[in-house]
């Protein structure tokens, strides 16, 4: 039997792994949530069609997703993530002793129960007591918070469906308030290889630097992503991710598969054609 | 006929067989199906351009119905509870002006707030009816009219024995309704007809818990927006009508005006949503309502802006308030409603309906999902934190009581000069002068022009309304008799 399951990566590409078997097929309030189990990949977690991921290749995107910051600052206490319902975000940051509070808050619960169940590997430590889930939106949550986390992570979906307004100028603001005074934000940051996905990429960024003194963007290379280069946004208000201190993050030991203060630095390093990009996001 | 349900649209059901039925057309449009205009159709698609046809035998033709186009009108009145329903593509203006010269004469009274819609001052300069103000009264507050008062009608009927009819909003684009019942009741002992533009309250025909709709409430006609919150397409809109109405009589003053290629598309968009509210009405509006409700407690939240609700009922000039309207008064955060409508859309990418001086109105409808709710709640939350300043030295009144020296109709069609604005005060105008949307005027053809309405005229454009109405496009000049 040949069953593969295939994504659309641009209406003239697509990209198709082969599937062993469906495990889970549910639609939401928000949108359909499938995972497939797959020899290539392990278990894949798509929405609406599309891969968010899989049990191969996560590490990547979650690793460097929360590594860079936390190098970065190493007093961050509070940390608020957005999105992230499969919990491989909040598995990485349950690593940090120093982290006080957790704050999840992931609009489709079916999503969070749905990987309780089918994927414990990303799942794993949402359960951890410096956790709290809060299923509702985004952007609603973050309103009536004020000068209260030190880093905000945006682990979103793409700014079409449910989590498009994780990529509005009003999210950022309200994130940029919700932040402390050397707070900082990390969000997905879209692809720029693709057309649809290079302009996402140059609104978010443009957004983003209306509010925040510093606003870096680095790159991971995730296989299942389209075009495989992807790209994460860095904005704060007093630290630069490249200037770090290396020697304490190396200290605490933690064990990663992906992300290491070499690469830390050489992330921040980008393509020209990247770089051009994002000089000339405004436009 | 008298087995069709609501579940029906003869309409769209014709429109579907005659398509099925691949008919070769030597018949306008020349279009023909879109082949002649290939970056049309590929723009608005193959599917809508095959059912923009003419009028033909199986389709009926909206001047003269008596096919499916009387079938489809047959299940609207039914929807609506009213005795007879016409299908308007000419807009809810066309249903306005139908209401007011079906029922006035050449120099014959009407009675109504000032606060209309211009489509109503226009039947007036068409037809020759002479108009009779009452004043709606004006919450200070918050700048806006209200409804009218009861004991206010029955003086200006007092006063007007001789006035035919009497032609309300209902809801204002604010929201506000005015007691219907008593009114109407006081129209027919004074043997005045009662009409109702109600543009903006398709929905109360449909949902629960929302003020009483027109027909409902007695009125013998009344002018609905489908395209407003109903879910049709632009420029549809049903006119209804009661059992003291001939309906046969409306038709010739409809046709008088309106165009003889009617279009399948808006037609078809009516029936289809006509079904879809009489199927699904009920829980669309109480989402809309649900929607409504949690963006007014979300905005009083943030503070500074005020949307405001039923507390202001007052069981006169506010009888009763349109929850699904989500009207946000702006003054107290420093910006003038026009204000927060251009960075609305300027820097969130939210269009709302309007800002006028002191609010701004935001529809929420049968289309809108939690999601957009969400955006809107927040921009206005950064709008605040970003923009917010002193709201000293703002202007705070809005309405301004007219003095009118002669009929609009005189003045519009008299001999006239076109002076600058700057010395207009004290000149009569013979046009109109308003802000669009939501196009209530603020001078009409036959008005005094005072120092008062300059100022405000001036104000409005200084904070960023757009100005309509004036021959002179860019508002310079003005028309005086």
């Amino acid at each position: 039997m040949e069953l593969w399951f295939t994504e659309q990566h641009t209406k003239n590409v697509r990209f198709s792994i082969k599937i062993d078997k469906q495990i889970y097929s549910e639609e939401s309030e928000f949108q359909r949530i499938d995972i497939f189990e797959s020899k290539e990949f392990g278990r894949i977690l798509t929405l609406d069609g599309y891969v968010m991921v899989t049990q191969k290749d996560e590490f990547i995107y979650h690793e460097m997703i929360v590594h860079v910051p936390m190098a970065t600052n190493h007093n961050i206490k509070n940390v608020l993530v957005i999105g992230a319902g499969d919990g491989g975000t909040v598995r990485e940051l349950t690593r940090y002793k120093t982290i006080k509070r957790i704050d999840m808050v992931e609009i489709d619960k079916l999503v969070v129960d749905a990987c309780r169940e089918h994927l414990p590997q990303t799942a794993c430590r949402l359960d951890d007591e410096r956790v709290n889930l809060y299923y509702e939106d985004g952007l609603r949550f973050v309103r009536s918070k004020v000068n209260e986390y030190d880093l905000i992570i945006v682990d979103s979906t793409d700014p079409f469906g449910p989590g498009e307004g994780l990529f509005t100028k009003e999210f950022y603001g309200n994130c940029y308030k919700a932040l402390k005074d050397d707070g900082i934000l990390v969000n997905q940051h879209e692809s720029p290889y693709y057309k649809e996905d290079a302009k996402s990429m140059k609104r978010a960024h443009a957004r983003i630097k209306e509010y925040f003194p510093i606003c870096k963007v680095y790159q991971a290379h995730i296989p299942t992503y389209p075009s495989g280069h992807w790209l994460f946004g860095f904005a704060s208000k007093k630290y630069d991710p490249v200037c770090f201190d290396e020697q304490a993050w190396n200290s605490l030991n933690i064990k990663s598969k992906y992300y290491n203060t070499a690469l830390h630095k050489g992330c921040f390093a980008l393509p020209t054609y990247v770089n051009q990009l994002l000089e000339n996001a405004d436009e | 006929m008298d087995t069709l349900s609501q579940s029906r649209a003869p309409i769209y059901e014709a429109l579907k067989k005659y398509k099925a039925k691949r008919v070769v057309s030597f018949d306008v449009p020349g279009h023909k199906q879109g082949r002649g205009n290939p970056d049309l159709t590929a723009f608005l698609g193959q599917d809508c351009l095959s059912v923009d046809v003419n009028s033909m035998k199986p389709l009926d033709n909206l001047c003269h119905p008596v096919g499916v186009i009387r079938e489809g009108e047959i299940l609207a009145a039914e929807a609506f509870g009213a005795e007879n329903a016409f299908f308007m593509v000419n807009g809810t203006s066309a249903a306005v002006q139908a209401m007011v010269m079906s029922v006035c004469k050449q120099g014959e009274k009407i009675i109504m707030p000032r606060n209309v819609h211009r489509s109503a001052i226009n039947a007036l300069i068409v037809g020759g009816a002479v108009p009779v103000y009452v004043d709606p009264g004006v919450n200070k507050k918050l700048g806006i009219p209200l409804g009218m008062s009861v004991e206010d009608i029955k003086k200006a009927i007092k006063e007007n024995p001789d006035a035919k009819a009497i032609l309300v909003n209902n809801p204002t684009y604010y929201g506000i309704c005015s007691n219907l019942e008593e009114i109407a009741k006081a129209a027919h002992e004074a043997d005045m007809l009662l009409l109702a533009d109600e543009a903006h309250g398709t929905h109360f025909y449909f949902g629960d818990n929302l003020p009483m709709p027109a027909i409902k409430a007695g009125a013998d006609m009344a002018a609905v927006s489908m395209h407003k919150t109903g879910g049709s397409l632009t420029q549809s809109s049903f006119l209804l009508m009661g059992k003291n109405v001939n309906s046969g009589y409306v038709r010739q003053i409809v046709n008088l005006t309106q165009t003889t290629s009617g279009s399948y598309l808006l037609i078809s968009s009516l029936d289809i949503s006509r079904r879809n509210l009489a199927l699904n009405g009920k829980a669309i509006f109480n989402k809309v309502m649900q929607f409504a409700g949690y963006a007014r407690e979300e905005i009083n939240k943030i503070g500074g802006f005020y949307a405001f609700s039923k507390e202001l009922i007052n069981n006169d000039t506010i009888y009763d308030f349109d929850i699904t309207k989500l009207s946000i008064h702006t003054k107290d955060v420093g910006l003038a409603g026009i204000e927060v409508y251009d960075i609305l859309r300027d820097e969130y990418g939210i269009q709302i309906e309007f800002g006028d001086i002191d609010n701004i109105l935001a529809i929420i409808s049968v289309g809108d999902r939690s999601l957009e709710i969400e955006r809107l709640i927040s921009s206005l939350a950064e709008i605040k934190r970003q923009h917010m300043k002193d709201s000293a030295g703002m202007f705070d009144h809005e309405y301004i009581d007219p003095r009118i020296v002669m009929s609009p109709q005189e003045a519009f069609y008299s001999n006239k000069k076109s002076i600058p604005i700057m010395g207009s005060e004290n000149k009569i105008c013979a046009e109109f002068v308003m802000c669009y949307p939501p196009g209530i005027p603020i001078l009409a053809p036959g008005e005094l022009i005072t120092k008062e309405i300059l100022e405000y005229i001036f104000y409005a454009k200084e904070k960023g309304c757009f100005l309509t109405g004036t021959e002179d496009l860019r508002i310079e000049n003005i028309n005086v008799v």
